[in-house]
């Protein structure tokens, strides 16, 4: 029973995390605090996908002399070995356009900037000649 | 095993406790700080379930490099995040309910480390036999990386050369943009 | 920071053991844990230190800009290249058994090259994010 419990432990750990990186994500106003859940969720995923590949008494996936070694499952850790990276790669693209947003609005907080593109469309139908200016920037 | 499988539970725990510290912190710093400290257990954790190149590349990539980032990006950014005006019920609610039925379905899952769970019946053992025998390098996570999925990394790297490409084009070319964006936007706030 | 003698005589230290620790990730991917996206993040860290602590005009000063953002391309150029190769030897995209005498030595060839080019293109990217971001202030000035 013990066991069969903490051979399932991990997974429920493992979605309880994703929830909190999904809820920061749908939950926080803060764009960095976003980004940041986007990074504790993908984290997630991926001890997810390493969880998968384990094999019991296994050993590392690099070959040795002895034949009857068990390896753990390789084709995981590729998967999530590129995945790490590109992850890093998205999340600079992801910060450099809230640093964008932050020079264009002044505020990194979603209430804020929608407030603004808010006062900014409500101008536009005020002047009346709005839509296409704006369709043309 | 037994113990195997306890400290891997021991170290998923702390990085729930790390992951409920990020949803309670309002400090830009101790978020930073606190995402780093979440990856280098997530390394630690590749470790103990056999990912040695995984916990390499979590280590350096994940807690070095993407910190270091935050960092640079968080100079430019205010430092305290502000209350939110409008609630967090129902975010929390489904949250809570996605959660609930992944945890259900988590019971049909196979036992960590079962030999006969199907992942491990249908490519990976060709992969472990074809790295000795067709190219003879001892490291299958290289072997596979390279050359059996050498399309797959190929897309992969020039997915990273594409983020980087694009943050360079947001980043730099700032002051022409600028200015042509900011004036009509005064133009029509004073017609208003 | 610029005027620790600390940070600065311990990054002088550092720098070219970073590097050759980051070329031996490179190049001893194929026997253990490693390989061209690892090495890239170590190579890029060590410019990154040197960075930090000496000013970002000095770091630009050791690796140009230019030299880094042509060499940012020619990592993705590499890997393809070597996929070309083998196309032109008659067999098929980034089927590396063609390229050396035995099919063996080939993928070694092949997996060597293409490691290359990942780990180029990492630590390039890498090291052009940073600056970027770094910079970012100076060009919201001007």
């Amino acid at each position: 029973m013990i066991s069969s419990t903490i051979g399932i432990w991990n997974y429920w750990i493992v979605f309880c995390l994703m929830m909190i990186g999904l809820f920061l994500v749908i939950g926080r106003k803060n764009l960095l605090k976003k980004i940041v859940g986007l990074a504790i969720f993908q984290t997630s995923v991926f001890l997810l996908y390493i969880t998968f590949g384990k094999i019991k008494g296994g050993t590392p996936p690099i070959l040795n002399e002895s034949i009857d070694t068990i390896y753990s499952n390789p084709l995981p850790h590729v998967l999530i070995l590129t995945a790490i990276v590109v992850g890093v790669a998205t999340t600079a693209l992801g910060l450099s356009l809230v640093l964008r947003i932050n020079s264009e609005y002044g505020s990194i907080e979603e209430d804020d900037v929608s407030a603004q593109d808010l006062v900014d469309y409500h101008d536009d139908i005020e002047t009346g000649k709005n839509f296409d200016l704006k369709f043309k920037k | 095993m037994i113990s195997e499988l306890l400290i891997n539970a021991f170290l998923v725990t702390i990085m729930l406790s790390i992951a409920i510290a990020l949803i309670k912190t309002r400090t830009v710093i101790f978020t930073v700080i606190l995402t780093s400290a979440y990856s280098l257990v997530a390394a630690l954790m590749f470790i103990t379930l056999d990912a040695v190149d995984v916990a390499f590349t979590e280590a350096s990539v994940g807690a070095g490099i993407s910190t270091i980032l935050f960092l640079a990006a968080m100079a430019y950014l205010p430092k305290k995040e502000e209350e939110s005006i409008s609630s967090e019920f129902i975010p929390a609610l489904s949250c809570i309910i996605l959660g609930v039925i992944l945890i259900w379905c988590s019971f049909d899952l196979p036992e960590i480390g079962q030999l006969t769970a199907p992942i491990h019946q249908h490519i990976a053992p060709e992969y472990i036999k074809g790295s000795k025998e067709d190219i003879g390098i001892p490291n299958i996570v290289t072997s596979v990386l390279a050359s059996y999925r050498g399309y797959d990394t190929f897309g992969e790297t020039i997915v990273v050369f594409t983020a980087g490409v694009a943050v360079l084009a947001l980043l730099e070319k700032k002051n022409t943009t600028k200015k042509n964006k900011s004036q009509p936007k005064q133009k029509i706030r004073k017609n208003a | 920071m610029h005027n620790n003698p600390i940070l600065r005589i311990s990054t002088k230290i550092l720098f070219a053991p970073i590097i050759l620790f980051g070329l031996y990730v490179q190049f001893h991917g194929d026997f253990g844990p490693g390989g061209g996206f690892q090495a890239g993040v170590i190579v890029a860290s060590a410019f990154i230190l040197y960075s930090l602590v000496f000013g970002i005009e000095e770091g630009k000063k050791l690796f140009p800009t230019n030299i880094n953002l042509i060499l940012l391309a020619l990592g993705g150029i590499v890997y393809g290249g070597v996929g070309i190769v083998s196309m032109i030897l008659g067999d098929e995209f980034l089927a590396y058994n063609i390229l050396g005498s035995s099919p063996q030595s080939g993928q070694h060839i092949g997996i060597l090259l293409v490691e290359f080019g990942v780990g180029l293109t990492v630590s390039n990217v890498m090291i052009a994010l940073f600056n970027a971001f770094a910079s970012y202030d100076k060009v919201k000035e001007k």
